[in-house]
């Protein structure tokens, strides 16, 4: 649709409809605040219940399963004793959250500046990588300039990968899409080589097993509940949560938020009140790209020290942060919120999960179904709109409904 | 228009001086020059390689003085990459060569072709149409899934087939009324179908094949036989014993194109992914097409899918986890290095299928190159991208939902 076509200018709900992304999505932020992101979940679950049903499981029982391989019930007993098998669940949950909340940012800073960054996986394994480098590599200093350069690096490497994406499409228009597409690929097969058999990250004293080398331990992050060795809960989910702080007040207190929301919102009238678009393309792929870069570097010296070749098809994190993002409607307390619930299904449903009712092989397949339909409902303008506005009809005094009745 | 009509209105003499048909013969000397030095002609000197490849980059020198740049330095290029992927093979053991250049790395091209094939041209028609279908993965790993359990319990590999098509269209179904009549975001619905079928196809099976492997014995899509050929010294290994999906996926090659291209519906099809406000004044029901474009390209997309669990090896059906593993990703590469259009996403498919047949095969050298090696389709779709060689240009209202007035 042609600009002469939107003027007068629309009503925001019109403007969605027009399709432009950012419109749609100032619409997704202002309709319905919590009750449109809760819907679609509680609906995403009934339909999943569905399925495990149809299979002869009990959906019931099944997500209680999974909530207490959550370790969500440790709101009920609350204990910092890691005997505690709920709170050494919740601690790995917690673990889960940490990356998915950085993914979640990754996604989300992108959308306000009009962008989708589909790209989180490839941003995260190259954090991964240079936090894995350097972990090994920079051996013998002291720990907290060890870890320092280590986050440092690994989030400037993010931050450039993803900020190849936001530099083709400033320069040459290249859909953001296909690139951060390709670019989760190369990553990917980078990652398999430079960890797998004979790559130059592989670990240094068994060369048959296509694994990288541990970080040093200097590199390693402090461990506040439970202990190092059984993947206690470190630090990261503190550096987690200022990073939902920064990311709102980077948005909403500085210049450069402001601009970024202006080129998100609509980049012709950004260009004509003298905002540089091309600059903001690529300065937001870059802070999108540093956020998952970020989020590698804290997995990877908080609590896996060592990646192998196998795990890199097996990790979704990046794809996630997707999900994350869209339900928390791209807002710093969102994408917290949402973090936390895909944390839990992701741990939950699997190495958290003993149940008689359902086992983990088939509910973490859940986790992936539950994420396709929160993904494809919540995209769905038209459906959060009919849901808006019949919220907005239920809540319009009586008098009025029967004088527009009136006058129609 | 005219351009094509000038060319073909020149003399021969006219159209060899015309610096597009340099630039590409030079590219294709690149070509040569590599070529010159692996099985069946594998010289052993440096010296066929060098001298190819440097009149390549003259060739291409010369385009470039006569205004094509970017082609005359793509044939600078492919005559520096032709002379030292030359030197490297002269440098290899007859061996090796021989071990990754045999008749039969063309079947296996063939191979891995078949599945981009067929989910690039279901992509092709959906994008055709206005609707951006990130979701072929899905759509493909449905197909993988649902195909290979309904020739197991349909006992047919036609079954087969129809199973999963049937629910590759299923699927493609929801997609286009999302994306179509609800207007979501088409990037976001297509994620979400590429989430969701990967959660329905690893909890089904697990639920029906405990998540461990096909029972053998499933009845597989067949290989076509060509008696004269079969035992043929170089044609035997390389085409005479091809799967029927394999030829299926050329006939589909050409039948696309002369339906996008040559035929009313064709018209109607790109007239809705260029400008779809346009098409709807003169009367075509932009939603029906869309709709019918997308569900065409899950058809597509899923058959792909069946062959690649039904036929693709030759020991017996397979599934795992996640099978399709970024084929439907290469697919949509190919389609946008291949400019949108049947035969081109036919070329880049054949050029991602050679590396991933080639890839396989260069574990005699090393390992861990061919882990590498894997890069190059997607590096090269950033290429083609980034407009280095040539710019892809997709339809017009490609990823923009139409809204009725």
């Amino acid at each position: 649709m042609s600009q002469a076509e939107n003027f007068p200018p629309e009503s925001p709900e019109e403007a969605a409809l027009s399709g432009t992304l950012a419109a749609s999505l100032s619409l997704r932020q202002r309709a319905g605040g919590f009750i449109v992101p809760l819907i679609t979940v509680v609906i995403a679950f009934l339909m999943s219940g569905f399925v495990v049903l149809a299979t002869g499981h009990n959906p019931l029982l099944a997500y209680r399963d999974i909530f207490d391989g959550a370790g969500l019930n440790w709101i009920f007993h609350p204990t910092t004793n890691l005997a505690s098998t709920a709170a050494y669940n919740l601690t790995q949950t917690l673990l889960q959250t940490t990356t998915l909340i950085l993914t979640g940012l990754a996604v989300a800073f992108a959308f306000r500046c009009g962008m989708f960054n589909i790209g989180g996986q490839g941003q995260y394994f190259i954090g991964l990588i240079v936090a894995n480098w350097l972990g090994y590599d920079f051996a013998h200093m002291s720990p907290f300039p060890h870890i320092l350069i280590c986050i440092v690096a690994a989030t400037l490497a993010g931050a450039a990968y993803a900020g190849i994406a936001g530099f083709l499409k400033a320069t040459v228009g290249a859909h953001e899409v296909i690139t951060t597409i390709m670019l989760n690929w190369v990553a990917i097969w980078v990652g398999s080589w430079l960890f797998g058999d004979g790559g130059p990250l592989q670990n240094a004293s068994d060369k048959t097993v296509p694994i990288s080398n541990d970080v040093a331990d200097s590199a390693k992050l402090p461990v506040f509940w439970g202990q190092q060795l059984l993947q206690g809960l470190d630090i990261g989910i503190f550096i987690a949560i200022a990073a939902l702080v920064v990311f709102w007040a980077l948005l909403n207190r500085t210049t450069t938020g402001y601009e970024v929301r202006a080129v998100g919102f609509n980049p012709e009238s950004a260009a004509y009140g003298g905002i540089n678009v091309k600059k903001n393309l690529i300065r937001a792929m870059a802070i999108s790209g540093a956020f998952a870069g970020l989020a590698g570097a804290l997995d990877m010296l908080g609590y896996l020290y060592h990646y192998g070749q196998n795990d890199i098809p097996l990790s979704s994190v990046g794809f996630l942060g997707i999900a994350v993002a869209l339900l928390g409607r791209n807002t710093a307390v969102g994408v917290g919120l949402g973090a936390l619930l895909f944390g839990a299904l992701l741990f939950g449903t699997t190495h958290g999960l003993t149940s008689t009712v359902i086992k983990p092989e088939l509910a973490g397949n859940l986790t992936y179904i539950i994420q396709g339909l929160v993904v494809l409902f919540i995209g769905a303008d038209v459906l959060i709109l009919y849901i808006w506005n019949s919220r907005r009809k239920l809540r319009r005094p009586r008098g009025a409904k029967a004088a527009e009745a009136a006058t129609a | 228009m005219s351009v094509w009509v000038q060319r073909l209105e020149n003399p021969l003499s006219a159209r060899l001086r015309d610096p597009a048909a340099t630039g590409y013969t030079g590219i294709l000397l690149g070509a040569l020059a590599a070529f010159l030095c692996i099985p069946p002609v594998q010289a052993r000197t440096v010296t066929w390689p060098i001298v190819v490849g440097v009149i390549a980059a003259v060739f291409g020198i010369w385009t470039v003085t006569r205004g094509r740049a970017r082609l005359g330095w793509g044939a600078v290029a492919a005559g520096v990459i032709g002379i030292g992927l030359g030197i490297l093979a002269t440098r290899s053991s007859v061996g090796n060569l021989n071990a990754v250049f045999d008749a039969a790395l063309i079947e296996q091209m063939f191979a891995f072709t078949t599945p981009l094939v067929f989910a690039a041209i279901g992509g092709l028609f959906s994008e055709r149409s206005g609707v951006v279908n990130i979701g072929l993965e899905g759509m493909m790993l449905m197909g993988a899934f649902w195909g290979v359990y309904g020739a197991d319990k349909g006992g047919s590999w036609v079954v087969g087939l129809l199973v999963g098509g049937g629910v590759g269209a299923l699927l493609a179904l929801v997609y286009g009324y999302f994306a179509i009549h609800l207007r979501a975001d088409q990037i976001v619905g297509g994620t979400a179908v590429n989430f969701l079928a990967l959660g329905i196809t690893g909890y089904f099976f697990f639920q029906f094949y405990n998540g461990n492997y096909i029972p053998s014995g499933v009845s597989t899509i067949p290989n076509v036989t060509i008696p004269g050929l079969r035992h043929s010294h170089f044609f035997g290994p390389a085409i005479g014993n091809l799967n029927i999906m394999i030829w299926a996926s050329f006939v589909l090659v050409i039948v696309s194109y002369i339906v996008v291209f040559k035929t009313p519906i064709g018209l109607r099809i790109r007239a809705c992914g260029e400008h779809p406000r346009a098409a709807d004044t003169v009367g075509i029901n932009v939603y029906a097409v869309r709709y019918s474009c997308v569900v065409v390209s899950g058809i597509l997309a899923a058959l792909g899918g069946v062959y690649l669990s039904d036929g693709f090896t030759s020991g017996g059906a397979t599934f795992g986890d996640n099978m399709t593993d970024g084929r439907g990703f290469i697919a949509l590469a190919a389609l946008i290095f291949g400019n949108w259009r049947p035969a081109g996403a036919f070329g880049a498919a054949l050029l991602f299928g050679f590396s991933s047949a080639v890839a396989l095969r260069l574990q005699v050298y090393s390992a861990s190159a061919a882990t590498l090696f894997n890069v190059l389709p997607y590096v090269l779709t950033l290429i083609a991208v980034a407009g280095v060689i040539g710019r892809t240009v997709p339809p017009a209202a490609d990823g923009k939902p139409y809204q009725k007035q």
